[in-house]
C-alpha cells in the first residue's frame, strides 16, 4: 500500500475503508539468519536496510511491548548535525543526510521539520567555542552560521537578553537542524522492513541467550525459541540486561531524562532553541504544544519517571530563557530510561561474543541517530565490517583510551 | 525522593549527589592491569533493581554508600562509606 495525495482523496471520498493495516503480526519461525532485539526506531531501521541495502530478508525484529514503544515513541523529537569530534561529526552528518530523503525513501510522512536550530552562548568564551564548532560543521560540509546578539534578536525576539545570569551574546544557527514526527519514522521503517519480508514480531520478550564455544545460536523469548547465526542487540535503556544474559558486562548506566509537553498554543516558537548554559532546549510541535526539556535526573534509574527537582530545575531555566511562556500550562512530562555511555558516545560494534552485534549507548541523542544507526548496523551486520562513517564507535574504546567526549565532561556516565 | 544521611537524618533528594555505581570505591592498585582500570572507571552492572551506589552528602561532607532499588526508587539502607566497607 502506497500513500499520496490522489491516495487520500480516493479515501476520503471512499469513506476511508480502504486503508489496511501497515505490517503483518506474523507468528515466529523457528530459524533466521539475523535476529534484531528491540522494535524501536534503531532496530526497525537496522532492519530496513538490511533488507533494503544488502538484501537480507530472514530477518525478524523482537519486541517484548509494540512497536516503537519506548524512547522513539516518547522524546523530543529534535534531528541536527552539530557534532565537532572526528567520528561523530561524519557520523550525523551522514544521518541528517538520510533525513532529508527520508520520505521519498519510506513513502511515509515523517513530518521533518527543517526549521533550524538555534544554540546560545553567554560568554567570550562559548563564542570561541561556538566559532569553532561552527568552523567543523562546515569543514563536514554541513551548514552554520554565527550570530551576534542582534542576529539572534531578529530570529527570536522573545528571549530576555539581559538577564543577569547568563546574558545572550549570541547564537550558533544551524539552518538544516529541526524536528521530525517521532513515531512517525518507527513506523516508516517497520512498514518498509515489513514489505521487504522482515518479520516484525510483537509482544515477543527475550528472556536468554544461546552460546556455545563463543558463538552466539539464538535466543529464548516468551513466544518459544529462536535460532539465528546473528544477533543484534539494540535495546536502548535496558542495553546491560539483554547484553547480561550472554554473560557481557557493558560501560553502561541506565538514568532518567525528562521532557514536558504543554497545552497546544498558538505558533509563536518557530524554531529549536537550545540553552545549554541553563540546560533547557523547546520546540513548538505541530498541534502547538511546547516541547522542552532539560538534563538528566542524576542516579540510575528504570522507573520511567522523573524527579521533582528535575521539573523545578527545566522549570526555571524555561521561565529564565523566555519569561513569555510563563502562563502555559504543562499537560504531561515524562521519563525515558538512557542508556548513558562514560563519553556521552554511543557504540555501533561486534562483541567478544561471535555473532552478537551492539548498537547502543544512545545516551540522550539517540533519535536524530536513527537513520544512520541502523544503516551503520545494517552494515556491520551484514559483512562483519564497521561502516566508515561508524567506525570510531567502538566498545573497546574505553579501554585503549580512545574517547569521544563531545562535551568534555569526563568518564562518569551521569555527566554526559 | 528523600536519602537518609547517617549524620543528618533523612534530607531531600537536592542535598545529595550521586557518583554512579559504589564500584568506585575499589579502585584498582598502581600496577593492576589496563582491563582492571576500564572496569573501575566505565564498566557496569547497571542492575535494574537493588544497586549499591556511591552518593555524597553535600552540607554535612559525608560519602555514602546507598542500597537503593533503581526501578522502584525504594532506599533500604545507607551508610557512611568508612562503615560500609
Amino acid at each position: 500500500m502506497r500513500f499520496s495525495g490522489f491516495r487520500v482523496l480516493k479515501e476520503g471520498f471512499g469513506g476511508n475503508r480502504g486503508w489496511k493495516l501497515q505490517w503483518r503480526k506474523p507468528d515466529p519461525k523457528p530459524a533466521y539468519d539475523m535476529l534484531i532485539i528491540g522494535g524501536g526506531g534503531h532496530g526497525l531501521a537496522t532492519a530496513y536496510y538490511l533488507a533494503k541495502n544488502h538484501g537480507m530478508t530472514n530477518v525478524a525484529v523482537l519486541e517484548k511491548g509494540y512497536l516503537g514503544s519506548g524512547n522513539i515513541g516518547r522524546n523530543t523529537t529534535i534531528v541536527r548535525a552539530n557534532y565537532f569530534l572526528p567520528g561523530n561529526s561524519e557520523f550525523y552528518s551522514h544521518s541528517l543526510k538520510l533525513w532529508e530523503g527520508l520520505e521519498e525513501e519510506l513513502n511515509y510522512n515523517v513530518m521533518h521539520s527543517q526549521r533550524g536550530l538555534i544554540n546560545l552562548f553567554h560568554s567570550d568564551g562559548q563564542r570561541d567555542a561556538f566559532a569553532r564548532r561552527g568552523n567543523a560543521m562546515l569543514a563536514q560540509g554541513d551548514d552554520a552560521i554565527l550570530l551576534d546578539r542582534e542576529g539572534v534578536r531578529a530570529i527570536l525576539p522573545y528571549l530576555d537578553f539581559e538577564q543577569a545570569r547568563f546574558p545572550i551574546y549570541g547564537g550558533l544557527y544551524h539552518k538544516r537542524g529541526g524536528t521530525a514526527r517521532h513515531d512517525a519514522v518507527a513506523w516508516g521503517y517497520a512498514r518498509g522492513a515489513d514489505l521487504r519480508g522482515v518479520d516484525l514480531i510483537e509482544n515477543c520478550e527475550v528472556t536468554g541467550m544461546s552460546v556455545e564455544s563463543g558463538r552466539v545460536s539464538g535466543v529464548s523469548t516468551t513466544r518459544g525459541e529462536i535460532s539465528a547465526r546473528k544477533v543484534g542487540i539494540v535495546t536502548a535503556g535496558r542495553t546491560s540486561q539483554v547484553a547480561a544474559m550472554a554473560g557481557l558486562r557493558l560501560p553502561i548506566e541506565s538514568h532518567i531524562l525528562q521532557a514536558f509537553v504543554t497545552e497546544g498554543l498558538k505558533p509563536c516558537i518557530d524554531h529549536v532553541v537550545s540553552f545549554g548554559m541553563g540546560h533547557f532546549y523547546i520546540s513548538q510541535s505541530d498541534k502547538g504544544g511546547l516541547v522542552f526539556g532539560g538534563d538528566l535526573d542524576f542516579y540510575p534509574s528504570y522507573a520511567s519517571r522523573g524527579n521533582l527537582p528535575g521539573v523545578e530545575q527545566v522549570m526555571e531555566a524555561g521561565m529564565t530563557l523566555m519569561p513569555m511562556i510563563g502562563r502555559a500550562k504543562i499537560l504531561r512530562s515524562w521519563g525515558g530510561i538512557m542508556d548513558m555511555t562514560p563519553d556521552g558516545s554511543p557504540i555501533i560494534d561486534r562483541t567478544p561474543i561471535d555473532g552478537l552485534y551492539l548498537d547502543a549507548g544512545w545516551c540522550y541523542g539517540g533519535f536524530k541517530a536513527v537513520p544512520a544507526s541502523g544503516w551503520c548496523m545494517a552494515h556491520l551486520m551484514a559483512t562483519d565490517q564497521p561502516h566508515p562513517v561508524a567506525r570510531r564507535f567502538r566498545l573497546d574504546r574505553f579501554a585503549t583510551g580512545r574517547l569521544l567526549d563531545e562535551e568534555g565532561t569526563g568518564s562518569q556516565h551521569n555527566l554526559h | 525522593m528523600r536519602l537518609p544521611c547517617p549524620c543528618c537524618g533523612w534530607r531531600d533528594l537536592r542535598e545529595f549527589t550521586c557518583i554512579g555505581a559504589a564500584d568506585y570505591l575499589e579502585r584498582p592498585t598502581a600496577d593492576a592491569p589496563p582491563e582492571a582500570w576500564d572496569a573501575y572507571l566505565h564498566v557496569r552492572d547497571n542492575p535494574a533493581g537493588p544497586a549499591r551506589e556511591l552518593w555524597y552528602h553535600d552540607p554535612c561532607g559525608t560519602w555514602l554508600v546507598v542500597e537503593r532499588d533503581t526501578v522502584m526508587h525504594a532506599v533500604t539502607g545507607s551508610r557512611a562509606v568508612e562503615d560500609a566497607q
